[in-house]
């Protein structure tokens, strides 16, 4: 069922249950959101997609407004921006403004909403948090100093990776996000995913090995799929001056959406690696020596031939891995069969 | 000696801490040593009600109150009260105006103008002992219900009654009742909020501590009524006698057939649990208490689905306050045309309220809805303290706003209040005196509602921080004009876009004094004056030449030595150094110390 509803003086048609933040979107409604993610529930809890409704005293949050005949919405009414500034202007008082050296500039919500809308934090100068930065793992760095408690990545970790290592902890001004009893991510049982930090608006999740390699705006992404697994999640190769800094989550993906795991989106760092085999090496006289693909192909050729013409095609077998993909796999399988001659093939993740 | 004498003794928590047990162990020995502990029995009761004279001590059937009676009064009053029915006259309370000794409770203006339904048993019968419940016609209303009404027959009556919720927000509690209905469910809840977070608020206390079967016979009647078979009561880890009480109160009702399954062979099954909260003044928002029920953090959530349609455990859920609870045996028992009687158009029935602050009389008073708070003030209350003149009154704590003088004569009900710029809330009423500074006040209520914001939401937990840092600036008289109007900006901005209550009214008392006290901000930030006298930071403290006679006693007791002189000459304060104590003034015998 359809409903009619006016937005800033336009009439739009929406389904029945859509959110007024929905319907906006639908209709490229810009409505500023900070605490607001399509995959997670919405709680409603930043208060920046503030709307003015008729009839309605109070300034409700789009996201979790449910639209109904008739209604009337302002989205960017004096009162309505007035309001989502003084809650910028909340939000930056109590923020160290280190948007020079962040790791999250060009990408973070919280400058570009302060951008838009004019805001300094200089009315409401007072007491600011002096957090201490968790940065005990090799992942993941937490500068609880710019988390703006949107809460986002305390859902993304219990409704996408299923662990719940992060919550809320104390309350009101001091309230804080962090793992259980306030103890650092590499004390706590988190899986190292990133989930949360592929959610964070701000710079408060930022990927550790990412910080300082780049900035958006000179960052190329390449869509790829993960090399670690069968899986086939994709996710953005970050790219800059023809080097893979990093990885990001890419929601469009349609395998995983922003999930991954910790290989996925933490271990691009062997692409670089100088421990890396660039030729084939064949072991001369108990010593491993860089070799001509052609000569490593033709060696390996020649030992199998004559394997099989002394004890049989079934004195060769192969194992596949769940790394490789099903294209791979298949062609493993077609190889032993239709030139080897023998059923003998198995597979790391067969159970 | 009369006949059924007996020695009721408020064993409130109020009273329990200024005595009462060790008043009823000396009560016990004295009534043994005279023979007379079979003829009179020592009744332990829950919260008279006035806080301020405890312990107090009423004699049954005369119904002699006496006051702040100590252990070793006890002797006194058996041999004269109890054996010869002579009043001890110095126990007794004076009239105001006349000095004359009061000598029963219908004489006491504190008592006398008071109307009390829900605290009908408060502070009359031992809460620990079901049969002085039930004596008192307890349980009769659970009866009658079961026995000749429908559960839609109980509704509607409840319904007619027009009894408002009294947790706060007023909202009627037939309409509540009536919105569970249509959700079908396997399992419904009702809960008893007894969060009371409130700062000086101690009625739902008192009526868990002191008639805890009321409540539970209030939720015994909607569960019937709303086809419900379990039940919660959520009280504040801090009430552990109301805790105590309640789960005595429980065990007795299950004993008795009350509670369980078929009650009273009428087929109705219901069980009711206590849990205790720990401590959060957010936890008695409705969505916060459930979630802190359920093992979660207490924080709210927003509507919709309300909780009539999922509350506790995502099952439909009602919850309802202590007060709100407690009236409705009466309302069934007695019918909602009685109820009706009492009260105002659209504030039915009685309201409890928490008299504190500069008040003669402070405690807990029950009053027709629509009383005057002159009357509540001044009649019931007493006036002032120490013949000060009132200034204004904060009511409904933390959510609410302060009413001055001249409008000390409109009626207490929930919309009169409102429109002023004050509210019911749970019913804390702090009196103020002319050394009440207000633009502390504010402070104060501020200081309470950051530090109890949940801080889910970023106006009520950013915002409210900065304003307690504005008010605390003025306070300190480092105010800047401009911080008025940031003030009401950031007022507006956190009633209407916060998530929930409390956000939505933190900066009520902030609005209602700019309203009627704006000049006294703007003192503390124009001329760095407190006009009542009581923000240190912005007073001096100077010698009256003429008056001195240079005794020394100001300097001798000065904790930072800042005052000088010699003997028998003017002393001088040197301002720098004064840490603005007030010692001076205290000390001085001859009024020379100037406090500006
Ligand atoms: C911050 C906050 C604190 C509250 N504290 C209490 C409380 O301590 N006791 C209470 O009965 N209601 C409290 N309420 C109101 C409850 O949310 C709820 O409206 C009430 O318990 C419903 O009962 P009633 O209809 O009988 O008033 C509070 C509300 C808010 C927003
Ligand atoms: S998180 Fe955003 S606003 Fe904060 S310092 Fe980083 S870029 Fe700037
Ligand atoms: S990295 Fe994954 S498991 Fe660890 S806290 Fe973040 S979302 Fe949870
Ligand atoms: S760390 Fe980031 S995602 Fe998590 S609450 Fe803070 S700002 Fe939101
Ligand atoms: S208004 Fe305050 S208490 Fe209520 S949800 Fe928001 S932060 Fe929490
Ligand atoms: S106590 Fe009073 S009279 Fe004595 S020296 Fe001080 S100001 Fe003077």
């Amino acid at each position: 069922m359809l409903i009619t509803i006016t937005i800033d003086g336009c009439e739009v048609s929406v389904p029945k249950g859509t959110s007024i933040l929905e319907a906006c979107r639908m209709h490229d409604i810009q409505i500023p959101t900070l605490c607001y993610d399509p995959e997670l529930t919405s709680d409603g809890a930043c208060r920046l997609c503030v709307v003015q409704i008729e009839g309605n005293h109070n300034l409700p949050p789009a996201c979790r407004t449910t639209v109904w005949q008739g209604m009337v919405v302002q989205t960017q009414s004096p009162k309505v921006r007035a309001a989502r500034k003084t809650i910028l202007e909340l939000l930056v008082a109590n923020h160290p403004l280190d948007c020079m050296t962040c790791q999250k500039m060009g990408n973070c919500f919280l400058a570009e909403y302060a951008y838009d809308y004019g805001v300094t934090g200089e009315i409401y100068q007072g007491e600011k948090r002096k957090l201490p930065i968790d940065d005990g793992n090799p992942f993941i760095l937490r500068d609880p100093n710019k988390c703006i408690l949107c809460g986002k990545c305390i859902k993304a970790c219990s409704q996408i990776q299923g662990k719940s290592i992060l919550d809320y902890s104390f309350r009101g001004f001091n309230m804080q996000v962090s793992p259980a009893f306030n103890l650092p991510y590499n004390e706590s049982d988190c899986d190292f995913c990133g989930s949360c930090v592929s959610v964070c608006p701000v710079g408060a999740l930022t990927e550790k090995h990412m910080v300082g390699k780049g900035r958006p705006w000179e960052i190329k992404k390449v869509q790829t799929t993960c090399p670690f697994c069968g899986t086939g999640c994709n996710f953005d190769l970050n790219v800059k001056d023809g080097k893979v800094i990093g990885v990001t989550s890419n929601p469009d993906a349609p395998v995983n959406g922003k999930a991954l795991c910790v290989k996925g989106r933490f271990g691009t760092d062997m692409i670089h690696s100088p421990n890396r085999l660039t030729t084939p090496l064949i072991k001369k006289d108990g010593v491993f020596v860089p070799a001509e693909w052609d000569e490593a192909l033709d060696l390996v050729a020649t030992k199998f031939q004559e394997i099989k013409n002394n004890y049989g095609a079934d004195a060769i077998a192969a194992l596949s891995s769940a790394r490789c993909t099903n294209e791979d796999n298949f062609v493993m399988q077609k190889f032993m069969r239709a030139v080897v001659g023998t059923n003998n093939i198995d597979h790391c993740a067969r159970t | 000696m009369a006949e059924n004498q007996r020695i009721l003794v408020c064993a409130g928590t109020g009273c329990a801490s200024s005595g009462a047990h060790k008043l009823i162990d000396a009560l016990k020995l004295e009534l043994n040593k005279q023979g007379l502990e079979e003829t009179v029995s020592i009744v332990g009761t829950g919260c008279q009600g006035f806080c301020e004279k405890g312990p107090t001590v009423v004699i049954e059937p005369q119904q002699v109150l006496y006051c702040s009676v100590k252990p070793e009064d006890i002797a006194e009053i058996v041999a004269q009260d109890i054996m010869k029915g002579e009043r001890v006259e110095r126990l007794l309370l004076l009239d105001q105006v006349t000095q004359k000794p009061l000598s029963t409770m219908s004489e006491v203006p504190f008592f006398a103008q008071q109307h009390r339904i829900v605290l009908k048993n408060c502070g009359v019968i031992d809460p620990q002992k079901i049969e002085e419940y039930i004596a008192r016609d307890g349980y009769a209303a659970l009866k009658k219900v079961l026995k000749e009404m429908s559960p839609a027959e109980t509704l509607e009556e409840v319904r007619k009654s027009g009894l408002r919720g009294r947790g706060g927000a007023g909202f009627p509690t037939g309409k509540k009742w009536a919105a569970i209905l249509p959700t079908p469910s396997d399992k419904k809840y009702i809960i008893c909020n007894g969060d009371e977070g409130d700062p000086g608020a101690f009625m739902d206390r008192s009526v868990l501590e002191g008639d805890p079967h009321s409540v539970i016979e209030g939720m015994l009647i909607g569960a019937y009524a709303m086809g419900v078979d379990e039940g919660y009561v959520y009280c504040r880890a801090e009430y552990p006698l109301a805790i105590k009480n309640l789960e005595i109160a429980i065990r007795q009702a299950e004993e008795a057939g009350f509670l369980g399954n078929n009650i009273l062979n009428s087929g109705l099954n219901f069980k009711l649990n206590v849990f205790a909260g720990a401590g959060a003044f957010v936890c008695g928002e409705g969505s916060a208490l459930m979630a802190s029920i359920e093992g979660r953090r207490g924080m709210p959530r927003m509507r919709p689905p309300r909780s009539t349609v999922s509350g506790l455990f995502g099952k439909p859920t009602v919850i309802n306050n202590v007060e709100t609870w407690s009236n409705v045996p009466h309302i069934l028992l007695n019918g909602a045309d009685w109820y009706t009687q009492y009260g105002t158009d659209n504030s039915r029935g009685t309201k409890i309220f928490a008299l504190t602050g500069k008040v003669n009389n402070t405690g807990l008073v029950e009053v027709p809805m629509g009383t005057t708070l002159r009357e509540i003030i001044f009649d019931i209350g007493g006036g002032i303290q120490n013949g000060k003149a009132f200034k204004a009154v904060q009511i409904g704590g933390p959510s609410g706003g302060c009413i001055p003088e001249e409008m000390l004569d409109i009626r207490v009900d929930y919309d009169t209040l409102t429109k002023a710029g004050a509210m019911v809330g749970s019913g804390g009423l702090v009196v103020m005196d002319e050394t009440t500074c207000m633009v502390d006040i504010a402070r104060f209520f501020l200081d309470f509602t950051q530090k109890e914001s949940c801080g889910k939401c970023t106006p009520c937990r950013e915002g409210t921080k900065r304003m307690y840092e504005i008010l605390d600036r003025i306070v300190k008289g480092e105010g800047k004009l401009e911080d008025i109007d940031i003030l009401e900006n950031l007022s507006y901005t956190i009633i209407e876009t916060s998530l929930c209550g409390l956000g939505n009214s933190a900066p009520n008392p902030i609005l209602a004094t700019l309203k009627y006290f704006r000049h006294e901000f703007e003192a503390h930030i124009l001329e760095h004056k407190c006009p009542a006298h009581s923000c240190s930071a912005l007073l001096s403290y100077t010698i009256d030449a003429e008056k001195c006679k240079g005794c020394g006693l100001c300097a001798k007791n000065c904790p930072v030595s800042c005052i000088t002189g010699e003997k028998k000459k003017p002393y001088v304060v040197n301002e720098d150094d004064c840490i603005k104590c007030g010692t001076c003034v205290d000390k001085c015998k001859f009024d020379a110390v100037v406090q500006a």
